[in-house]
């Protein structure tokens, strides 16, 4: 077994017969690695790391989680999406719950546990995340900044090793993206492994290890944010920079 | 005031239309009041009946005939079995409406009232004379066709729906033929094969009793347009719903049945009502085959006495108004569940 955390391994997927949307993907994420990636919209970002948890299937290539390589074998499936988090651009809380029951669902019925025990987890979550006075309103009665909080709680209720986010901020009003990104940061001093998607520089700078530049498909450009900010190689990651420092 | 003078006589055109409307309408109201009301005939006594032709109603009619309205053929002497089951039956009804009994435990209820309801109603034991599902008749049978067909449809339905938007093309393409025959054919076809065709292809000596086949029919007929409505709510859930869940480690079905369901349910809460009051509308079609339910009955009640057969429109206005009575009450029911299921929706 590698000590890789993710291991992607020449992989292509396209999406019918002929959009060919990650084109030979090689990446190893270690263990407790914190990785930005950024790129033009349409780059392949979210299916690249759609592939982590098998919200898409790729064709071609390996993707190995902690040891276990993606299949359509649903206990491996089972296995690797226990130990994957995912946090969305647009949030995905279940409208018809409360928050709190937003949290629990999963705990109480895929990990079993006791009902009271899941509630007392959840809302050490939601204190983490500083909305546990909320615990009982419904996530549209809730800013979309502490909604975004709830749907970061609710993967850590699942004490998930690895955690992704989409864009977490991109469905945000520029106010509320602080908020969100400050418990990001808390997250990632912790030491779980993050696969993030974001466009927020001043993130990257400060909590990345690596940051990855995808356009068309491809890994464009990988290195450590100093160097990556500071001495982009490619043509493509300084026109893409230019353009994001600009705004 | 102000309201008439903008909407009803702002000029000249639209006064002449309201007085003119207004007199129909007053002729109207007036002439009905009389007929049903002021020249009506309120006792069984089918002389007077016959002096009020044309002008008065007869509602001697169903003061005569109410028992067999009610009940149809059930035997006479017996007739307190199947108003005592139907009482029974329409109070697990309505207590199964209020929130406080949606517990798991009441399934036991509904078990044992429905055994109490076919005991009363089938009797053989307990001393209790026995009186075969073709006796059957009335308001007890409409009531029953109808929360049965409804029982049966609604989980039926769900699963067609389900399977029609599955990933797997074996289970999409039969659900989606079902749905598709059944809706291309009305259900009194469907009713006549449950009762004349379905015997046939079955082997010599058995047999299956024709309510049984009857509330089959009705069931497969209703899942299938109950299945397009719920369709409809499950395409309003968006994809993130499902990625969410799938993310969190759910299984299809418990994602279906905590996430998804509720939601698409709760969305197409009108539909499935209206799907509701259509069954138990149709069950008046099963007359066709020999079940003599209200509106049969109201037939068995008339149609073979010459003194009362002049009077089976009054007849009919008093069982219209038993299933408005019905159909109403589950329409302003709606309502209500609409309003429980939207709460969360509050921003
Ligand atoms: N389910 C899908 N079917 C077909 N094309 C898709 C699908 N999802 C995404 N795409 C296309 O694949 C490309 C990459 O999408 P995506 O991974 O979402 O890019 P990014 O996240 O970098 O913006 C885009 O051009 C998008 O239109
Ligand atoms: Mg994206």
């Amino acid at each position: 077994m590698s000590d890789y955390m993710i291991e992607f391994a020449k992989v292509n997927k396209w999406y019918g017969n002929h959009f060919h949307v990650l084109r030979d993907i090689d990446l190893q994420v270690r263990r407790g690695e914190r990785i930005v990636i950024c790129g033009p919209s349409g780059s392949g970002k979210s299916t690249l790391i759609r592939c982590i948890n098998r919200l898409e299937a790729h064709q071609q290539g390996t993707v190995t989680v902690d040891g276990l390589e993606l299949s359509d074998d649903v206990k491996v499936l089972h296995e690797v999406r226990r130990k994957v988090g995912m946090v969305f651009q647009q949030f995905n809380l279940f409208p018809h719950l409360t928050v709190l029951e937003n949290l629990t669902l999963a705990p109480i019925h895929v990990n079993k546990l006791p009902k009271a025990e899941a509630e007392e987890r959840a809302m050490l979550q939601l204190q983490r995340v500083q909305i546990a006075e909320q615990a009982h309103k419904y996530p549209l009665q809730l800013s979309g900044g502490q909604q975004q909080r709830v749907a970061i709680a609710r993967t850590l209720c699942l004490t998930p090793q690895i955690l992704l986010f989409d864009e977490p901020t991109s469905a945000l009003d520029p106010e509320m993206i602080k908020e969100v990104l400050d418990v990001m940061t808390e997250l990632a001093e912790q030491g779980i492994t993050m696969l993030c998607v974001t466009h927020e520089m001043g993130f990257a700078k400060s909590v990345a290890d690596r940051v990855i530049f995808m356009d068309q498909g491809q890994i464009v450009e990988e290195n450590n944010p100093h160097d990556f900010f500071n001495r982009p190689r490619s043509e493509r990651t300084q026109a893409f920079l230019a353009k994001i420092l600009a705004h | 005031m102000n309201w008439l003078r903008s909407n009803l006589f702002n000029n000249v055109f639209n006064s002449s239309v309201t007085v003119l409307l207004g007199t129909l309408l007053l002729y109207a109201l007036t002439q009905a009041w009389g007929w049903a009301i002021g020249q009506a005939v309120w006792v069984a006594d089918a002389e007077q009946c016959h002096a009020a032709r044309g002008t008065g109603a007869c509602w001697g009619v169903v003061a005569e005939k109410y028992r067999i309205i009610i009940f149809g053929r059930y035997p006479f002497e017996e007739q307190w079995r199947p108003l005592l089951a139907t009482l029974l039956l329409m109070a697990l009804l309505l207590a199964s409406c209020m929130r406080v009994f949606w517990q798991r435990w009441f399934a036991a209820v509904w078990v044992v009232v429905l055994t109490v309801f076919f005991i009363l109603m089938h009797g053989g034991v307990l001393g209790l004379a026995t009186v075969t599902t073709d006796q059957w008749g009335g308001l007890p049978l409409t009531i029953l066709l109808a929360s049965m067909s409804v029982l049966g449809a609604f989980p039926l339905g769900i699963l067609l729906a389900l399977g029609r938007m599955s990933d797997l093309p074996v289970i999409r393409s039969l659900c989606t033929v079902y749905i598709e025959l059944i809706r291309g054919v009305p259900l009194i076809s469907v009713l006549f094969m449950a009762s004349f065709l379905f015997p046939l292809f079955m082997p010599e000596g058995t047999s299956i009793d024709v309510l049984v086949r009857v509330l089959v029919a009705m069931v497969l007929f209703a899942a299938a347009y109950l299945a397009e409505v719920i369709r409809g709510g499950l395409q309003a859930i968006p994809r993130g719903q499902y990625e969410a869940a799938v993310s969190l480690g759910m299984g299809y079905w418990l994602m279906q049945r905590k996430i998804i369901l509720p939601q698409a349910l709760a969305t197409v809460v009108p539909g499935i009502m209206n799907n509701f009051i259509s069954t138990f509308k149709d069950t008046s079609l099963v007359t066709i085959v020999s079940l003599y339910e209200l509106t049969g009955s109201l037939d068995l009640a008339v149609n073979s006495d010459p003194d009362w057969m002049a009077y089976k429109l009054e007849g009919y206005l008093f069982i219209a108004l038993i299933y408005f009575v019905f159909c109403f009450s589950l329409s302003r029911y709606s309502q209500w569940v609409e309003r429980q299921v939207n709460r969360g929706k509050v921003h």
